[in-house]
């Protein structure tokens, strides 16, 4: 346009700026400004919500208690080999003594207890009691002194469970969260049968899961297939009935399958009432698997029609009706056109419903019984009455790493921006 | 297909229009009866979840308000009541605001890190609700938030972020940039651009994304637990603790008041919707 | 109030620093019908004596141990004093999240002079823990459900044969396995011996697998209740204080099996880290709360037994029912002809271990 451009081998602006240089000043400009509308959130959600969670999350490592309330012990039994299968020697018993004569003034062996207890049951009053008597010892003869307040102190086994966690950082919980152990005689190997639980919870938490998301896609389906091709005054007022039990509270949602599930339940009681059931061998639909997959799907649901909904609604009807005038039957338009343009809302639909029900914890523990509970019910065991946190963190840290690999998987597979919530 | 039945409809797909519509209308039933089968149950006499030999024989002495006017005159759940409708809004507000904000940034193509990102923001959502709470309560604590109502606010603000997010860039996805081109060539700034050309546009995905964060922090029972004291018991609280100690169907009452409540709202959406397409010239269809 | 509740919510997300009144004395408990007789027999006596405390009830005794900790670690303990279990209180005082209480400095005497250490006796299970009631874990039955015998047995509840039906029982090991083995033909001194090997925990957890799919394991004490009320089972074992409820003040076909009831304590702690001057108004409210008057009054509003002999003798009626408490007490000695008393020492050592034996039992 100007001469410059004509003459100059480069494209510039008016202003005599390269075109190209223009251009990557335009774009710095729009990824800052990009950056900046997403930072005030960035930084609110990295200070209120990622922050504490990572710091959740240490404490599944995290181990300095053993080498700070027995710094010499530590260091002393650094000598002794524990495969040996003989108690350490003097020297450690002199240093357990000076070391819990400063813990017991200071109160905290029996932390370390009940620290050593989740490792070992019998630590926790094993130091409660050596406690009380550590400031009465005599000088000299430790090893015998100790063993006479409790004969734990001569079980090999003890000692090599301070040492095996005397280290700040340890792998112990995470051993613990898939069931394993570490002992000196055998090296790392899986508990005994009658301890395992945690793998067999996350396979179930998983598969209940997918049972779950499964139920909802079948039962979400046709009803966002059924709103989205009504006239919009009908699917909004029915959409009410799908928002109102979204609106209703979890814990009253979850009460009123108790009342209708259980054997003296409104469903039994409609069933024996026709006669399909007798009074005697009443349906048990609560307190096990299929009460919490009914309670769950129930709570979930909608979280599946939202998105298939929005996703249907974009879906023009000229597709089906073009199929269908090129001679293809109901079904086989059905299937092979409209059926491949949804699977977007059924992918959000699920990663929402199997991301939020890998996590639920309140209504299994209302209506699972035994059969129907998930890892997360263990998790708030030991984050609210075992104080185990250390085993909690280890086993939400593998939670959270197979839900952000299924995330991840969808993200590639879907893309997160299909996502679509109304 | 499903609208209406065209009258040279076959036999075999006039069996298919009404088997799809009953198997629609049990699944509605499915739907809604948990919640229907509440509001007698808040009528009852006694105080527990079951439908006595009075209420099945339609007795009205089987029939009671004593758990509304329980609800009413306790100040236990007065209070929890108050602390939701204070709780709640506030963190709707900061959610949205936040939320919106931010959609927008992430749906411009030049956004960098937009997938790590992306995935930053929506972890509340992903990460179990029990470690989130344990987690932030220990946080909190440490820095004085712990038993605020700016700490439990800031909480369920983050709770309810990632549903703003992924329903306003769904809407996003849609919008036509060039809209925002042509406000600044006619000399809007961007200011202006926001409030008069984007916002009307991105609305339904704002309005629906608060309403999710709205009920993420008015439903929410495990964080509020953690990080509230007995100053910002919220109603979620009130019925978890009620739920534990002394099976009341003050609960129940509670809840058929808010699915009341719901209705009349949910209506009111509806209308303004009707009033709103009738305004721009869209006919309901 | 909603105006209030609006300010002080609008200001709260001005200031980070939550407004503590310096008159606010937060005191924890477990809600229900339990905060209502705290309430009436401590706090309100307590507030009229003291008209600058102003007592806030925190209904947090359910998260208590875990909040106590995150509490402490910040330190910033927004708690004063804390209704736990006499387990918790151990647990609490082994992490020292608990002030450890001189009894007989810091409590008050009998009527009669006698040192609370003596009014108090073996209940004073920790350093930390002031005991305020006995209560019981024991069963109810549906009078309708259970035939022309009523069971008098705690081993009606592995008897499906006599009683069929479901029972309900609680969803951790402690007082069922000792239920188990007691029923399994173990001597009641033995039971914790032979608890103490992996046979004998097999052998419990056998004896249950007898009944294991008759059993509705519940977690809220507020579930055995309903459970009953409704007839979903025919005997179920919870606190015996909501049993009382159920029968007494609900009229349900419910009758009380005290056989083999397991005596547990609840109490109060005071939390550790507390300022001085916060400390000694707990410390006072405590002296006041925990003397012979104020725990024989507590039995007029629920049926839990108080913690000191001397209360025992001014135990009267319930104040709404008018009917006699006495009788209804887990310690009358009627009902506390065959009892267990809870072995904290057993079960703080053994808790977490046998915890996930039996939950991998469970979940088989």
């Amino acid at each position: 346009m100007t001469d410059t451009a004509h003459t100059s081998p480069v494209l510039t602006t008016q202003d005599g700026v390269p075109l190209k240089v223009s251009i990557a000043r335009a774009t710095r400009r729009q990824k800052f400004r990009a950056f900046l509308l997403v930072s005030p959130l960035l930084l609110f959600i990295l200070i209120t919500f990622t922050a504490p969670i990572v710091d959740m999350l240490y404490r599944s490592v995290e181990n300095d208690i053993v080498s700070e309330t027995l710094p010499e012990t530590v260091v002393a039994l650094e000598g002794w080999d524990e495969s040996s299968g003989e108690i350490p020697g003097e020297n450690v018993f002199a240093a357990l003594s000076r070391d819990l004569a400063i813990a017991a003034e200071e109160k905290t062996h029996t932390r370390l207890g009940s620290r050593l207890n989740y490792e070992n049951p019998g630590m926790s009053s094993l130091f409660r009691k050596t406690g009380r008597r550590v400031g009465r010892m005599d000088e000299g003869n430790y090893t015998e002194q100790f063993i006479d307040i409790d004969a734990d102190w001569g079980a090999p086994k003890t000692w090599q469970v301070i040492k095996q966690f005397s280290s700040p950082i340890t792998a112990g919980y995470f051993l613990a969260a898939v069931d394993a152990e570490r002992t000196p005689e055998d090296g790392l190997q899986f508990k005994p049968s009658d301890e395992r639980i945690y793998l067999f919870l996350f396979w179930r938490t998983l598969l209940l899961s997918v049972t779950i998301t499964a139920m909802c896609i079948l039962l979400g389906y046709p009803i966002a297939f059924l709103l989205s091709n009504l006239p919009m005054r009908t699917s909004n007022l029915l959409m009410i009935l799908v928002l109102l039990p979204f609106w209703t509270s979890l814990l009253v949602r979850t009460s009123a399958w108790k009342v209708l599930l259980q054997q003296q339940g409104v469903i039994n009681d409609t069933l024996v009432w026709i006669g399909l059931v007798g009074d005697d061998s009443r349906l048990q639909l609560i307190n096990n698997q299929t009460g919490t997959v009914i309670a769950m799907t129930h709570i979930l649901l909608p979280f599946m029609i939202l998105p298939l909904f929005s996703v249907m609604k974009t879906i023009s009807p000229t597709y089906m009706r073009a199929a269908k005038s090129m001679g293809a039957s109901d079904w086989y338009a059905f299937w092979r056109v409209y059926f491949p343009q949804t699977v977007p809302g059924i992918g959000a639909g699920s990663i929402l419903v199997f991301i939020l029900s890998i996590g639920y914890y309140i209504t299994p523990e209302l209506v699972g019984g035994t059969s129907g509970i998930f890892i997360s019910n263990r998790i708030a065991y030991h984050i609210s009455s075992s104080l185990n946190w250390g085993l909690a963190a280890a086993l939400g840290v593998i939670l959270l790493t197979v839900v952000l690999v299924l995330y991840w998987l969808y993200d590639k597979i879907v893309g997160i921006d299909n996502v679509k919530l109304g | 297909m499903a609208s209406a039945l065209p009258p040279y409809a076959s036999a075999g797909q006039r069996a298919w229009f009404y088997s799809f519509r009953i198997i629609c209308g049990l699944i509605f039933f499915f739907l809604i009866f948990p919640v229907l089968i509440i509001i007698p149950l808040s009528f009852n006499a006694e105080d527990f979840f079951t439908f006595t030999p009075k209420m099945l024989a339609l007795d009205p002495e089987g029939y009671s308000l004593k758990h509304y006017r329980d609800f009413f005159t306790n100040p236990d759940w007065q209070g929890a009541m108050w602390n939701s409708i204070a709780i709640a809004p506030a963190a709707t507000i900061l959610a949205t605001g936040f939320g919106t904000l931010a959609a927008i940034g992430l749906s411009q193509s030049n956004m960098p890190f937009r997938s790590a990102v992306m995935a930053l923001l929506i972890s509340p959502m992903i990460v179990p609700l029990i470690i989130s709470a344990a987690g932030m309560y220990f946080f909190y604590s440490r820095i004085g938030l712990q038993g605020t109502y700016m700490g439990v606010v800031l909480a369920h603000a983050a709770l309810g972020t990632p549903f703003v997010i992924i329903t306003v860039t769904a809407t996003l996805v849609g919008f036509d940039q060039s809209l925002v081109r042509a406000a600044a060539n006619l000399g809007a700034d961007p200011v202006t651009t926001f409030f008069k050309v984007q916002m009307p546009l991105i609305l339904p995905g704002v309005i629906s994304g608060a309403l999710f964060a709205f009920i993420t922090s008015f439903d929410e029972v495990v964080v509020v637990l953690f990080l509230g004291s007995a100053a910002q018991k919220t109603l979620p609280w009130q019925m978890f603790t009620g739920l534990r100690e002394q099976i009341s169907p003050t609960i129940l009452a509670v809840a058929t008041l808010l699915v009341a409540i719901s209705i009349a709202l949910l209506t009111t959406l509806e209308l303004l919707r009707r009033r709103s397409e009738r305004l721009r010239g869209l006919t309901p269809g | 109030m909603k105006l209030k509740s609006l300010l002080i919510a609008a200001t709260a997300l001005t200031m980070s620093v939550p407004a503590a009144f310096a008159e606010d004395m937060t005191i924890v408990s477990w809600g229900g019908a339990y905060s209502a007789s705290q309430n009436n027999a401590y706090h309100k006596p307590y507030m009229a004596m003291h008209p600058d405390v102003n007592i806030i009830n925190d209904e947090s005794s359910n998260e208590a141990v875990a909040k106590l900790r995150a509490m402490n670690e910040a330190g910033n303990v927004t708690w004063d004093v804390v209704d736990v279990v006499a387990s918790d209180a151990i647990r609490l005082c082994d992490e020292g999240l608990a002030v450890e209480i001189n009894a007989d400095e810091e409590l008050a005497p009998a009527p009669d002079g006698t040192p609370a250490s003596e009014d108090f006796g073996d209940l004073l299970v920790s350093e930390c823990f002031i005991p305020q009631i006995v209560y019981s874990t024991t069963f109810g039955y549906r009078t309708d459900m259970v035939g022309d015998t009523p069971p008098t047995d705690v081993c009606a509840v592995f008897d499906t044969e006599k009683y069929p039906g479901k029972r309900s029982l609680e969803k951790r090991p402690i007082n069922n396995v000792e239920w188990a083995l007691l029923c399994d033909g173990v001597a009641k001194e033995d039971i914790y011996d032979v608890l103490s090997t992996p046979e004998g925990v097999d052998q419990a957890l056998a004896k249950l697998a007898t009944i294991k799919d008759d059993v509705i394991w519940w977690s809220a004490g507020a579930e055995t209740p309903q459970l009953l009320a409704d007839g979903e089972v025919v005997m179920g074992s919870t606190y015996n204080g909501r049993l009382f409820s159920v029968i007494e003040e609900q009229k349900q076909p419910v009758a009380m099996l005290w056989d083999a009831q397991v005596f547990d304590l609840d109490g109060w702690i005071i939390p550790a880290g507390l300022p001085e001057d916060r400390l000694k108004r707990a410390m006072d409210y405590i002296y006041f709360a925990t003397d012979t008057q104020r725990l024989a009054d507590q039995a007029k509003y629920i049926s839990y037994g108080p913690a000191r002999k001397s209360s025992a003798p001014l135990v009267g009626k319930h104040a709404d029912l008018g009917i006699d408490m006495a009788p209804h007490m887990p310690t009358d000695p009627e009902n506390a002809k065959n009892t267990f008393l809870y072995n904290y020492e057993w079960w703080a050592d053994n808790r977490d271990d046998l915890d996930a034996k039996f939950q991998a039992w469970l979940a088989q």
